[in-house]
């Protein structure tokens, strides 16, 4: 047995890098510092290790030979999932390029609500670390952080030592929106969250009432769907009152239509604070299954977001046009590309066309795909980078066994020169 | 595999060859000796007529790194009037104001440049900067990595740490970042900011930490040269773009008592307030100081005129100046105790006063620095003007005819508040070649580029002889890449992977126990995980790292 310490995990969002992880042979225990986000995740066993081709176990030159085919038959792939760590990723864009191929993350349809506020007016936020030594208030809204995170509160939170607070425990927590699953939002020395629920449908009034509150509009009205005004005006102070209000929400967690009016409303209101002399930043929550790690890489290898084309040999944007689900409706597509190393039970969309999966050992089907590639998951079977939620940050996987798994680059880049 | 160069007429100021017509020999991927008679020649290129040069290295340009990624996300509709096809051996991508990483080392390479330099790596953003970097194909590339603002180091000079304790963590920073530099970037500012400070003058106080600037810059630059790095400390001063920044800026040049210095994108910081309008150049005096303290050398940050983007570690001025983004939109962000970053798209225009000014300003400091081996051409990519910009700023330092013709396009009033008509300088193509060659990689502290002499390796650039020096810089008839053709007639023919340029200063090990405790109590994650190993930038099997020479060893 070797015992594994300052793990980090790629599941999470939140770059814990504390996990302790006991590995013998191909199996996997977390034995310090596992959440129920990361220690499922790690702990799931290796089923597939081979390839297979229309259910047939195959070598893994066959399976990409037989994937490389498919695609050059093609006139409009599409690349689901998307979701892998940085070379997983460069392979999916060579394979994209060289194909002409839409590239759609998993998780493009939660993150387009955080792409058209950014791309329409921008925004101000900040880090995990800003956090955990400047933030004196957080605004939760409209998820439940500890659902999202377990240890969020624990480590950024209610950390003992801050460089900049006094008392850690005495930060402010308000909740507006959903309400918390737990207790995590609850203080060391038992000081509660304030809650104050709405429907996630009434978020787009409550936020715009809420921003109107912080600029000193009057309000007439005594409520706001099902929330006192005066409940608001608390918040509104608090934020103004605050040395460094930090204001979370996640794109996932916003399910109504044009959520991303929402997140606008909220982002402008962070930049209205940082003009009434004190300091207030957003944090968007996210960075899981690599969703972070797929804008990113796209980014810099397109420059944009990943919902791109390449089909007319040039990257093109539309976080619309491109939504692979939409494309699969619609006929638009031909074949389906489902790219997913993390997550076994985030499968790929039911469809009648030509799927090649390259997933994560263990993935069950409704229908066998075409080609099945079970690849190796970024840091257990191998090293690599993934990024966390707060976006700057990229942190370096650890390789934890030898399970003889390939990696999702290596699939893809051999399935590239197979094109 | 022999090649020889026949005929070219070679500027080499690294070897103090100025235009004389010389054969080259490259073999391997270096410069060697003329060989003896009987040896066989693979390869010769007649150059007879041609202007050879070594591959051009931008000194400073933001081409890796977070807020150049954010910086793409923010504008979709710059890149849609520029998009990139794929070919055969090249990647398809957008070009303009922030272009993606493989266009960047097609663009790069296709204007003759074979290294760029990113000057604001933040510690905790250094996998990311190295990763992009990795992503750009031809060039050499390496990096500054940013201290000054992150709380560690203000931690330090609150509890008055010694210089010696201070030599240690830059030292320890850079080896865990892989960089060949250090900069500071509106010294303390960052910082101050997150503290709700607005500005933040050269003697001001830290709210928090009761530190200067002053004496951050004095406490970098002198660790700087005493743990040998060749790169003097890389600075981006305070109060970026403000009128009157002048004074501070040669406040700078004084305070630093004589230590080497190197003072970025000088442009922005050399504002005065005089006039209708209360903004004026104040290039001459800029100058004059550069002319008179031999410690100091600046690159220029020239605007030209046109939509671009601005991406800078310096939120605080960057927040400050957010009401001229153009579009309206613009990002800034608090990063990890470590810095922050600024994005606003910037659009400038000659029709405006201010913008015209600008433009006239950095032409200034570039022809009045007498010395060009302590001035350097850049635009800080992309802040005043995409790189592709480079062969017209050539032309507007070549060509005094054309720069009046062009003075005589912008707004009036700054026609009248400059000088630039009376300057009669025009630079050679020798002094162009300091520029952005010599004077660049002795700058960086590059052992063996920058020069055509043997032993160095053959990044080489070939031009056709043109009057209108815009063309003739923007399309070289060969590019040579560690001796391998990679352009033709100002195309990528061949693609390859540049490697990282990087030093490695020593540290006292006991740092690391200090800074173990420290990210154990306020950081997000283990020192183990946040230092970069060589193997992590190898691992993505086509990274390299080459080490270069610290002063005072061979």
């Amino acid at each position: 047995m070797t015992e594994i310490t300052e793990v980090p995990s790629p599941f999470c969002g939140i770059g814990t890098d504390d996990l302790t992880i006991h590995v013998e042979g191909l199996s996997v225990k977390v034995s310090e510092n596992g959440c129920a986000v990361n220690t499922p995740a790690f702990e799931q066993d290796i089923t597939d290790t081979s390839a297979r081709v229309n259910g047939k176990e195959v070598s893994l030159e066959l399976a990409v030979a037989k994937a490389a085919d498919l695609l050059r038959a093609s006139n409009q792939p599409v690349i689901g999932g998307c979701a892998t760590d940085v070379n997983g990723m460069r392979g999916v864009m060579a394979v994209a390029d060289k194909a002409g191929a839409v590239v759609d993350n998993v998780n493009f349809p939660a993150a387009r609500r955080n792409f058209l506020a950014l791309q329409d007016t921008g925004w101000m936020t900040t880090t995990l670390a800003e956090i955990k030594n400047r933030c004196d208030f957080l605004l939760v809204v409209g998820v439940d952080l500890e659902g999202f995170s377990p240890r969020f509160f624990e480590r950024y939170l209610w950390n003992k030592e801050s460089m900049f607070l006094d008392d850690t425990s005495q930060r402010d927590v308000v909740y507006l929106g959903k309400v918390p699953s737990g207790e995590a939002s609850t203080s060391p020395t038992g000081g509660k969250a304030k809650v104050i629920p709405c429907a996630d449908a009434d978020l787009p009034e409550v936020m715009a009432v809420l921003r109107a509150l912080v600029k000193g509009r009057k309000i007439v009205a005594e409520s706001v769907c099902s929330v006192a005004i005066n409940d608001l005006q608390g918040i509104a102070e608090q934020l103004k009152a605050a040395k460094y209000g930090v204001v979370t929400w996640a794109a996932g967690a916003l399910g109504f239509d044009h959520a991303e009016l929402t997140v606008q409303m909220l982002c402008e209101m962070v930049k209205d604070i940082n003009t009434m002399d004190t300091r207030c930043s957003g944090f968007p929550l996210g960075g899981k299954e690599g969703d972070q790690t797929a804008n990113q890489v796209c980014g810099w290898t397109s420059a944009y977001p990943a919902r791109a084309r390449f089909s007319s040999g040039f990257p093109e944007y539309d976080p619309f046009l491109y939504d692979s689900n939409v494309m699969l409706a619609n006929g638009e597509a031909d074949v389906l590309v489902w790219v997913q190393a993390f997550n076994t039970t985030s499968v790929p969309p039911v469809t009648e066309l030509p799927t090649i999966v390259v997933a994560r050992s263990g993935m069950t089907f409704a229908k066998e795909p075409d080609v099945f590639i079970p690849v190796g998951t970024p840091g257990i079977d191998h090293a690599g980078h993934t990024y966390r939620l707060d976006n700057v940050i990229a942190i370096h996987l650890k390789k934890l066994r030898d399970s003889g798994l390939p990696s999702t680059a290596e699939v893809l880049n051999a399935i590239e020169h197979a094109l | 595999m022999l090649i020889k160069l026949t005929g070219g007429t070679v500027y080499d100021p690294a070897s103090g060859i100025d235009g004389q017509v010389q054969n080259l020999y490259v073999r391997d991927g270096r410069f060697v000796k003329q060989p003896a008679a009987d040896v066989k020649i693979d390869k010769e290129y007649d150059l007879t007529g041609k202007v050879v040069m070594s591959g051009a290295i931008d000194m400073h340009t933001h081409i890796g790194g977070g807020k150049g990624n954010i910086a793409r996300m923010l504008i979709p509709e710059d890149h849609r009037k520029d998009p990139v096809y794929r070919s055969d051996i090249t990647r398809s991508g957008c070009g303009h104001a922030m272009p993606s990483t493989f266009t960047t080392g097609y663009r790069y390479a296709e204007m003759g440049y074979t290294a760029g330099f990113e000057p604001a790596i933040l510690p905790v953003n250094a996998r990311q900067a190295h990763m992009e970097m990795a992503d750009i194909p031809i060039l050499d590339k390496g990096g500054y990595v940013m201290l000054g603002s992150d709380d560690y180091l203000l931690r330090m000079l609150t509890a008055k740490k010694d210089q010696k304790a201070i030599n240690d963590y830059v030292a320890w920073t850079m080896n865990a970042a892989k960089a060949i530099g250090v900069k500071v970037v509106n010294p303390g500012g960052i910082n101050a900011f997150k503290f709700n400070q607005r500005k933040l003058e050269l003697d001001e106080q830290n709210a928090h930490y009761g530190v200067s600037p002053r004496e951050i810059l004095q406490v970098l630059a002198t660790a700087v040269k005493e743990i040998g790095v060749k790169h003097p400390l890389h600075v981006h001063g305070c109060n970026l773009g403000v009128p009157g920044n002048v004074g501070t800026t040669l406040d700078t040049i004084q305070g630093i008592g004589g230590l080497p210095m190197h003072l970025t994108h000088i442009q922005f910081h050399s504002y005065g307030t005089e006039g209708d309008f209360k903004f004026s150049s104040g290039g001459a005096q800029i100058a004059e100081a550069i002319n008179k303290n031999k410690n100091i050398t600046a690159d220029v940050g020239q605007i030209l005129f046109g939509q671009t983007i601005t991406a800078s570690g310096d939120n605080m001025r960057q927040h400050a100046n957010h009401g001229f983004a153009n579009p309206n939109k613009w990002v800034c962000m608090d990063i990890e105790c470590d810095a922050g970053c600024g994005v606003v798209p910037f659009k400038y225009r000659d029709q405006n006063f201010v913008n015209a000014l600008q433009w006239a300003i950095g032409l200034e400091i570039f022809l009045l620095v007498d010395d060009p081996w302590r001035v350097f051409l850049t635009t800080d990519h992309p802040n005043g003007a995409p790189f592709t910009t480079y062969p017209h700023l050539i032309r507007l330092l070549m060509d005094k005819s054309f720069r009046n013709d062009m003075l005589a396009t912008i707004h009036p009033e700054a026609q009248k508040m400059t000088t630039l008509a009376s300057i009669d300088r025009e630079y050679s193509l020798q002094e162009i070649a300091i520029l952005t060659r010599a004077g660049a990689a002795k700058l960086i502290g590059l052992d063996d580029r920058g020069s055509l002499g043997e032993g160095a390796w053959a990044d080489i650039t070939v031009y056709t002889e043109n009057a209108d020096r815009e063309k003739m810089f923007e399309k070289p008839d060969y590019v040579f890449k560690d001796g391998e053709l990679v352009v033709v007639d100002g195309k990528v023919v061949q693609t390859k992977w540049g490697t990282t340029h990087i030093v490695r200063p020593e540290w006292d090990i006991s740092v690391e126990q200090d800074l173990q405790k420290y990210f154990e109590r306020f950081m997000t994650m283990k020192v183990g995980n946040f230092k970069i190993s060589d193997d992590e930038m190898t691992e993505d099997g086509r990274g390299s790292l080459t080490t270069h020479s610290l002063n005072g060893t061979v």
